[in-house]
């Protein structure tokens, strides 16, 4: 203090006279910034926490404001439970719940929404119990649903302005660097995290191991983390894996998949350093398999792979067959672990993978892209987010940011799954518009969008089951019969919000 | 035909139904569940009682469980259902005696 007494003392003396301009101050010593008295004794651990509780209350969260999360763990997420439960014990209402989607795990999350800490929710999507109650008129205010790049852009277009994010991150250091790579519990890519460490007012980092300073890389650095605190667990890695690695043996998945791989060598797009993004399904996974073969035959490579990433991609990329990977989230453990040791396996935000108002998205530099559905119709429009009896029970994902920004977008779908027609004259639920869409490949056949004449053609001079969409639509009728329509209800439970914001379906409640 | 004893056909697999039979003093009684009833109850219940009629099966309690059945499916399970529970009683101690037991194929026709 003496010290910053006779350096000012100096400056005061040095400036005596000078008319600063208007907002602009003397120099008023080195501690002068530091506004916590304490944090000058302790400013390297100054943003440790000794609980939860420390980190929820030093983060200033009041009832009303808005809290965000990641599911990069996916169905093993223990994070969004462990910390909703805690603001549900200090008492917190009225939240807004922003995760960047939810899954069944997450069926906890009904009381909290019952007793009213939880208000309003925007997600990517939903399923199990929380998205059952949910169809049937759970909350009182609609739940949001966006896409992975619409997310970013609500927040960008201050829509969804998050107060605090609560981070899971498997190591990192007291003072913020943090990566899902390394530690006990590491879910790979923190694509989604990396985007509200940005933008959130309060960014408090959830781990399970705090290492040495400094964490290295660094996913989230230090200049965007408030608080770093510890608990038991954050997630079980286990539970990630959607597509599993194995190569499917159902038959159908296979058929698809082969053709699916059949449309994207003779697409017009099969060059030498073509992009490629495939989904997370058996269907989707197999065809990476199919398309080695293709590849090698035509000796050519892809410049890079996006997205999701599976265990399919990162083995095409170890035989040199992808140049890069670009992974905003890592489907499965061999994907967490190449994102781990190899260097051109690269972690992405959601915002440079597919927000439509960032200034430059992955997902408009890529060729093909497989995509799933559980619904398609006439008019090549896609539902991924409600099941045929209209429970919400999926997500929209990338899945309408890559079909907009893809040079081809593939649907794959069997025709019908048990009874049900996936092919349908009107989807229950709109998530990705039709003319986005460029082929349907289904086990009865390919449907190439009237609006891609000249894939169509493609397709059909490589002799390829090209038929129309209509046609498939009656055949999937004739096999399951029509289905009797679902009846709703007039009251709103869902909006699909599209990747720039605007609402582009909404869903109703389900009569009980 | 007359339903004798109780039987089953069918399993819980997707895509598959149980079908179970027995007798009934008077009448049909039909209980259904099923994972597609809203869009396909309706639809599902007409190939039951169609099936049951062309075997002429007036009594008898069917209770049916359903996967998503196509209607291909739904009828050969309630065929077999029914004539498995036409074998006499008496006649059906052990798999090879109800593969063995005198069946009415005609009916099928």
């Amino acid at each position: 203090m003496i010290e910053d007494t006779i350096v000012t003392e100096n400056v005061k003396s040095r400036l005596a006279g000078v008319l600063l301009p208007p907002g602009i101050g003397p120099f008023g010593g080195i501690t002068a910034p530091v506004s916590d008295p304490a944090a000058r004794t302790r400013r390297n651990g100054r943003k440790l926490c000794g609980d939860l509780d420390e980190a929820i209350r030093r983060s200033g969260l009041k009832n009303g404001m808005t809290v965000s999360f990641h599911h990069a763990f996916r169905e093993g997420d223990k994070t969004i439970n462990t910390v909703m439960e805690r603001l549900a014990v200090l008492g917190f209402r009225d939240l807004t719940l922003a995760a960047s989607s939810l899954l069944s795990c997450n069926a906890p999350l009904i009381e909290h929404i019952r007793s009213g800490v939880i208000r309003k929710i925007y997600t990517s999507g939903m399923r199990g119990k929380l998205a059952e109650a949910i169809s049937h008129g759970l909350m009182a205010e609609p739940i949001h649903i966006h896409s992975h790049g619409g997310r970013v852009h609500l927040m960008d277009c201050g829509e969804l302005a998050v107060d605090v994010a609560f981070l899971g991150v498997s190591t990192a250091d007291e003072f913020g660097n943090a990566n899902g790579v390394s530690g006990r519990s590491h879910c790979g890519s923190l694509g989604y995290a990396m985007v509200d460490a940005a933008r959130a007012a309060q960014v408090v980092l959830i781990t399970e191991e705090i290492v040495a300073f400094p964490n290295a890389p660094a996913s989230i650095r230090q200049d965007q983390v408030d608080l770093v605190v510890a608990i038991g667990e954050i997630g079980d890695p286990s539970k990630i894996a959607v597509g599993a690695a194995r190569m499917t043996s159902n038959p159908r998945e296979l058929l698809i998949a082969r053709l699916a791989a059949d449309v994207i060598e003779h697409s017009g797009w099969f060059e030498d350093g073509f992009s490629l993004q495939t989904g997370s399904g058996a269907s989707a996974t197999a065809t990476t398999r199919f398309l080695e073969t293709r590849m090698v035959r035509k000796g050519i490579k892809a410049g890079f792979a996006l997205g999701g990433i599976t265990g399919g991609i990162v083995e095409l990329h170890q035989k040199g067959l992808i140049g890069k990977i670009f992974d905003t989230q890592s489907f499965d453990a061999v994907a967490a672990e190449s994102l781990r040791t190899v260097a051109t396996h690269y972690e992405i935000s959601t915002n440079s993978y597919a927000n439509p108002s960032s200034k430059g998205a992955y997902c408009d530099r890529v060729d093909l892209v497989i995509l799933s559905a559980l619904e398609i119709d006439l008019d090549f429009n896609v539902n991924v987010i409600t099941g045929s009896d209209g429970v919400m029970r999926g997500a929209s994902g990338g899945h309408s940011d890559v079909a907009a920004g893809a040079n081809l977008p593939i649907v794959v779908a069997p025709l019908i799954r048990s009874r049900i027609p996936t092919v349908v004259r009107r989807v229950t639920t709109v998530v990705t518009p039709g003319d986005t869409i460029g082929v349907l490949v289904t086990d009865h056949g390919i449907a190439v969008n009237p609006n891609r004449p000249e894939i169509a053609a493609r397709l059909k001079a490589a002799g390829l089951p090209v038929t129309t969409i209509e046609d498939l639509y009656q055949r999937a009728i004739a096999l399951t019969g029509e289905p009797e329509p679902i009846a709703f209800q007039d009251r709103i439970v869902g909006l699909i919000r599209y990747r720039d914001g605007s609402v582009i379906d909404v869903v109703r409640q389900v009569k009980a | 035909m007359r339903i004798m004893r109780e039987a089953l056909a069918g399993t819980l697999e997707s895509s598959d139904l149980m079908v179970r039979i027995a007798p009934r003093a008077e009448g049909l009684e039909i209980v259904l569940q099923s994972e597609v009833i809203h869009q396909f109850g309706i639809q599902i219940e007409k190939v039951v009682r169609e099936t049951l009629a062309r075997l002429d099966v007036v009594d008898a309690l069917v209770v049916i469980e359903d996967k998503g059945a196509l209607d291909c499916v739904i009828k050969a399970r309630v065929q077999t259902a029914v004539l498995r529970a036409t074998v006499a009683p008496g006649d059906a101690l052990s798999p090879r005696r109800i593969a063995d037991a005198p069946v009415d194929w005609s009916a099928l026709s």
